[in-house]
Formats: structure tokens, C-alpha cells, sequence
């Protein structure tokens, strides 16, 4: 009750959920799960169709999907025009609902969706990002990422990826999904399911772009891991880092590799992971200098943002007690102080970088070369 | 010093405006509020996106959450012009002889008095809408500029180009200019009577904010604009409107914004509408301000002067409304 009292005498911003997903991975399942179930609280949903969300609510607003580029020379900087209007609408009567949750068609790129809540004002006063959530269709996703450069995106931009439909796959073939998705998302946290049957907390109020919250429930990304994410029983946390290097290689030696070295026994017919485009570099080194780190990753983010999908990271500065967290899209970066440093928690830096054609060498060298310290490379 | 009859309404209020001698405050949740002889209630929608004053025809014009158009009269009485089960309607206009005009998706409809309807296409969403003062004309405003239509014909579309989203549009007075509200903090204009070759286009830039409010001076002299700390008003009675100019800026305070603008009906005194809730009245001529309502509790949402420009109503996206009497 105390923390009732609490949420209602400072106004918070709405929380936005984006929920990402090629047609026929669940979406609407699951939104029909959202909406129905009793778990006492009330979203507004913008989805391009009703389509078959058979549930009679006045808070579900149909909207045509608008991308805007802004007029500030760069090319990824991309806006939703039609959630602006939609979200000031909704923000003029904030009592009807606590979230909203906004469902793109299964060809849309989230970053425009992502980037709305960060680049307008009016928008960004009132509400906030609370997570991207890509829903995964287990049986059809390798054919995703053949025919389509979406598939993969959605992955790779997503807080969330809840692999669906996992009673048509086998469970050899599960893992190599699972392979798949943390190759494309290191960052991410995973679920599996069926029948969109993910339990909702693991969707909803995931605070994934709160950098308070951000890094703290991010098992691949920290030591002190959490056992409820969904890696095999032979996963180790170095999982998410082995296969970004893995396929770091496998871009560079594109011509040359041996196809059986990604192979996967019995998936000799589908082998997706030689699909996927979008590759993670993830680096680690240890307490950094702030005037180097400061230039160096807005340089980074202004050179190669049109590349970089995402990058998460959590740094410690020399002599600063706190642990500093950063996040970016494209080139949009955002950074502040978490919290203080816990004893015995080893001070450490860390990054991952999700996008195309990022050069691994460049960025991890001029990474370590930010570091109070030179002498201890990651 | 002016005095205020304040008006609490529960929630957010879109607009204020006068018909008549009566304060018209239309609620976001639907409901229009009116003052005629103590405050009665009309409901109009369920959940009120935009509500404007028709100057042609002394009525209101609504759109809805409930995908309805409205037109509410003097007395309160509603009457439907057009319904699109399911869809935002959040660009309405009002033109000549009781056309209005709504904005659905990728396209403009224009509804005459006969009832007949007309469809207007885009390429990209419609966002704004303006009836041209003379003549059966409507500019709609979408990604990358504007494009003008003749409503009686089926001559093409007049394009206007300046790339980026425009979300509002308006014509000067006399129908020389047109000028957008983009995305962008910046407003954007169009010389009309320009003649070939000549350089059309007015580039308003240097807004700290989005421009949401625009009002014209009651002869077309001045163009004024929220989005900053002050109101930027833009000097159009040249035959080259604002270009190589710079605005006047009035009612400035150190770092609260404007919210709203509203020339007074007859003379060149301009309403401002703060995010604060504060109102000042400012004379162009000299500058000279006048507090018309301390802070409230929340942004100033509407300004609506009556005819004889003796009252001002106000709206506040906290509910707190009310009435300014200036010739107290």
C-alpha cells in the first residue's frame, strides 16, 4: 500500500511497451492475453488493424503506420508520425489505463516506433519507453531470415524475444533457434513458449530503457546472473560473448568458411544462422578514463550510427563510486548513473554494440584505448 | 486590472471559444461546457480530439475518439456530419457556405452544404487542413509539404514542396501566404501571388519547441506563434511577407513557454497563453503587457476572444478555465 501512495503522488511517466513479431508469431495472441487476463492493469493499444483482436475496448486505436525523417540531415534519425498525434491524444486522459502498448505490422522496422518516445518532445515528456518485445514464430523463423532483412531486425532491436510455437518444433531444433536469436541479440532476454503462453511479467514493466533498471535483470550482460532466462543446461555467461565472435568470423571469412563448422547436428537442411546479418560485438575492459570514454563513444555513435541497431553498456570510471550506464539507438545515446559500486563487485566495463557492418577491430581497440589504465586489456 | 471568473472542469480541456456572447470549453473526455445563463453540458463525443470556431457560420466544429464530426451550434444542439467507425478524427476545418472538412488517413474529405461529400488523396497522412478564405479551396498539409485543392473541380493538385512533416496549416487573411507548422521547431511559408521563378518560400526557424498555436493579426499584418518563451509574431504586411525579417518576440519570460495565441477580434493585441497557466495581453504597437490571469495549475490549452473583444475565455489542460473580463 505504501508504494500505491507513492506511484500516485508523483505523476510517472506512461510506460510503452513495443510489441515487434513477423505476421503469424502471436502478436495478437498475445495482445488478446494483455487484455483479457486479470492482472489489474489497464493498457491502451495502438495496433495498424483490429484485425482479429476480438475484444471490445475503446482503448484500442487504429493507427496508419507514418515514418517521418527529420530534417537534421540523418538518415536514421525516423519518427512515427502517427503515434505522436496518437500519444498526445491518449496522454490528455491519462486516468483511463496504465501502459500503452504499441503493435507494429510484421514488415515494420522498430527503430522509428523506438525512436519516437526518444526524439519528440511532447512525447518523451509524458510517457516512456518500457520495452521492445519481438515475438518469434520457432518453425518459421529460419525462412524469415532467408527471404527477409525484418525478421532479423526485430530481433536484434528487442529487449524481449519470446520464441513462440515451440510444441512444432523439435527440441534439436529449438536450440538451434535459441542459437540463432542470442547470436543476433546477445543482450536480449529470451523466453520460450507456445500459444504466446510467456508469462506477462516477463513482457510488460521490463523498464529495459530506464537506465536505472536497464542492466539489472540482464543475465548475459552481469556476473551475478539471474536462472530464469532460458539458455541450454550447458550455457555458461560467456555463451552470448562466444557466439558473437563466432560469427564475427564467420562475416569476415564469408568465402572461405566451412559450413559444417556452424552445423549444428541434424540441421544439415537449414542451417539459419548463415542468414543473419546483424552481428554484436561485445566488449570488456576495465575502469575507464571519462575524457576519453565521453568523445569516443559520441564519435562512435555519430560515425557508425546509422549501423548500430543498439548498444547497451555499463561502465565503471576511475574514482567514481557509481556505475555509469549507457544505451543508444542509432545515434541517439543516453547515459547516467545507476547506482554505487557493491562491495566485492568487480569494476569493470562492459558494451555490447548490435548492428551491420561494424568494424570489430576498430571499435574494441579504441574501446580499450578510453581506459584510465592501458595496461590491462580485456 | 482585468477579472477572472474561473470555470473548474474535471480533466483536460482542448479548446475555449465564444458564439455569441457565450464561452463555449470543449472537454478532452467529450463534453462541451457552455456558460449561458449557468454552465450547461452537451455531450458530444466520446473522447473530443479538436474543437475550432467556425467564423462563417457562429458554430463549433468537433472530431472525436469515436471517429465522429460534429458541429455544435449557439444553443448546444449537435448535429453529425460524417462518422468513421474506428478512427481518430483529429483534423477538422471550416470553409465558405458551411463546408467543413475532416482529415481521414491519407486523405482530406470536404462535406458542402448539400451534404455531398468529396474525397480528396495523398500520398502521406494528412495532418492539417485550412479552407482558403475566397473560393472553394483547401490546402492539406502532409510529409514534404502541401498540396492545394480546388473543392468544385477536378483540376490536379497545386503541390507545394518542402521536405519534412508538416502538421498544420493555415492561409494569411488575404490569401497571399501559406504557412505550416512542422515537426521540425519551425514554421514554414509559402508566398502565393509570387510570380514565376520567384523565390516562394519563407523559412521560419529558431523555435526552442514544436509550434502547436498560430494566430493572425485581424488584418493579416501579423502572424503570432507559440514554441518559444515568448510569442514570435512575424511581420506578413510587406508584399514578401516575413522574408530577411526578424520577429518581434513579446511577453517574454525567462524559460516558460507559450503554449497559445490569440489576436484580439479588432485590435493589435495579442493573448498568450503560458505552460504555466499564466495569460498576458500585449500590444503590438508598443509592446506594453498586461497580466490577464496569475499561473494555475496547468498549460493554457485555448484562447477564444469574444466578438466585441471584451472577453477572453481560456482553456487549461487541467481543467482550470475560465473567463477574462478586460474592460474591467
Amino acid at each position: 500500500m505504501a508504494d500505491a501512495k507513492t506511484e500516485t503522488a508523483i505523476p510517472k511517466p506512461i510506460p510503452v511497451t513495443v510489441l515487434t513479431g513477423y505476421l503469424g508469431a502471436g502478436k495478437t495472441t498475445l495482445l488478446n492475453r494483455i487484455l483479457s487476463e486479470s492482472h489489474g492493469k489497464k493498457y491502451a493499444v495502438i495496433v495498424n488493424e483490429f484485425g482479429e483482436i476480438g475484444i471490445d475496448n475503446d482503448l484500442i486505436v487504429e493507427s496508419d503506420e507514418e515514418i517521418y525523417e527529420m530534417n537534421n540531415g540523418c538518415v536514421c534519425c525516423t519518427v512515427r508520425g502517427d503515434l505522436i498525434r496518437v500519444v498526445e491524444g491518449l496522454m490528455r486522459r491519462p486516468g483511463r489505463f496504465d501502459g500503452i502498448i504499441v503493435e507494429t505490422t510484421g514488415l515494420a522496422d522498430p527503430v522509428p516506433v523506438a525512436q519516437t518516445f526518444f526524439m519528440d518532445d511532447d512525447v518523451r515528456a509524458k510517457t516512456e519507453l518500457d520495452a521492445v518485445v519481438a515475438l518469434v514464430d520457432a518453425k518459421h523463423l529460419p525462412l524469415r531470415l532467408k527471404d527477409s532483412r525484418e525478421a532479423e531486425d526485430q530481433i536484434a532491436f528487442a529487449d524481449v524475444v519470446v520464441i513462440n510455437k515451440t510444441d512444432l518444433v523439435s527440441p534439436e531444433e529449438l536450440a538451434v533457434i535459441e542459437d540463432v536469436v542470442r547470436a543476433i541479440n546477445p543482450a536480449a532476454r529470451v523466453f520460450k513458449t507456445s500459444r504466446s503462453g510467456v508469462d506477462l511479467a516477463h513482457v510488460l514493466n521490463q523498464g529495459a530503457f530506464n537506465l536505472e533498471r536497464a542492466l539489472e535483470n540482464d543475465p548475459h550482460f552481469l556476473d551475478q546472473g539471474h536462472d530464469d532466462h532460458v539458455c541450454g543446461p550447458d550455457c555458461g555467461h560467456d555463451h552470448s560473448h562466444d557466439h558473437g565472435h563466432d560469427h564475427h568470423h564467420h562475416d569476415h571469412d564469408h568465402h572461405g568458411h566451412d559450413h559444417a563448422h556452424h552445423d549444428h547436428a541434424h540441421h544439415d537442411s537449414m542451417s539459419p544462422i548463415h542468414d543473419v546479418t546483424v552481428k554484436s560485438i561485445s566488449l570488456r575492459g576495465g575502469e575507464m578514463n571519462p575524457d576519453r570514454f565521453f568523445p569516443w563513444i559520441q564519435k562512435i555513435t555519430q560515425t557508425d550510427g546509422p549501423k548500430i541497431l543498439r548498444l547497451k553498456g555499463i561502465i565503471a570510471f576511475k574514482g567514481d563510486a557509481e556505475r555509469y550506464v549507457v544505451q543508444g539507438v542509432h545515434m541517439i545515446i543516453e547515459g547516467d548513473h545507476q547506482r554505487a559500486w557493491k562491495d566485492g563487485e568487480k569494476r569493470e566495463s562492459r558494451l555490447v554494440f548490435i548492428g551491420r557492418d561494424l568494424d570489430h577491430d576498430k571499435i574494441e581497440k579504441s574501446f580499450i584505448a578510453c581506459q584510465a589504465s592501458e595496461t590491462t586489456p580485456a | 486590472m482585468p477579472t477572472v471568473a474561473p470555470l473548474d472542469l474535471e480533466g483536460h480541456v482542448v479548446a475555449a471559444h465564444f458564439l455569441g456572447d457565450v464561452p463555449f470549453f470543449a472537454n478532452a473526455s467529450g463534453t462541451i461546457h457552455r456558460l449561458d445563463g449557468g454552465e450547461k453540458v452537451t455531450e458530444a463525443h466520446q473522447g473530443l480530439l479538436n474543437c475550432i470556431r467556425d467564423p462563417f457560420s457562429q458554430t463549433l466544429l468537433t472530431g472525436g475518439e469515436d471517429g465522429k464530426v460534429m458541429r455544435i451550434a449557439a444553443d448546444g444542439s449537435t448535429s453529425l456530419l460524417a462518422e468513421v467507425p474506428r478512427k481518430w478524427i483529429s483534423v477538422v476545418a471550416c470553409g465558405p457556405q458551411n463546408a467543413v472538412a475532416w482529415a481521414q488517413g491519407k486523405s482530406s474529405f470536404v462535406r458542402t452544404a448539400d451534404g455531398a461529400v468529396r474525397e480528396f488523396p495523398e500520398e502521406r497522412t494528412v495532418e492539417g487542413i485550412a479552407f482558403a478564405g475566397k473560393g472553394m479551396r483547401i490546402a492539406a498539409a502532409r510529409y514534404n509539404g502541401v498540396s492545394l485543392h480546388w473543392v468544385g473541380t477536378n483540376a490536379p493538385a497545386v503541390d507545394l514542396d518542402w521536405k519534412g512533416a508538416h502538421n498544420g496549416v493555415t492561409f494569411s487573411p488575404d490569401g497571399r501566404f501559406l504557412v505550416t507548422m512542422m515537426q521540425e521547431n519551425a514554421l514554414h511559408g509559402w508566398k502565393l501571388d509570387g510570380k514565376a521563378g520567384e523565390n516562394r518560400h519563407m523559412r521560419m526557424t529558431g523555435y526552442p519547441a514544436k509550434v502547436k498555436s498560430l494566430s493572425w493579426s485581424p488584418k493579416g499584418k501579423w502572424l503570432a506563434s507559440s514554441g518559444a518563451p515568448a510569442a514570435i509574431v512575424w511581420p506578413f504586411s510587406s508584399k514578401d511577407g516575413p522574408m530577411g525579417k526578424a520577429p518581434q518576440e513579446l511577453g517574454t519570460r525567462a524559460d516558460i513557454m507559450v503554449t497559445q495565441v490569440a489576436f484580439h477580434p479588432a485590435e493589435e493585441v495579442l493573448a498568450i497563453g503560458f505552460i504555466d497557466g499564466m495569460i498576458l495581453g500585449v500590444r503590438m504597437a508598443d509592446g506594453k503587457e498586461a497580466l490577464l490571469r496569475r499561473p494555475g495549475k496547468g498549460a493554457i490549452t485555448g484562447l477564444g476572444w469574444s466578438a466585441n473583444g471584451k472577453l477572453l475565455a481560456f482553456a487549461s489542460e487541467a481543467g482550470d478555465c475560465g473567463i477574462v473580463d478586460i474592460s474591467a
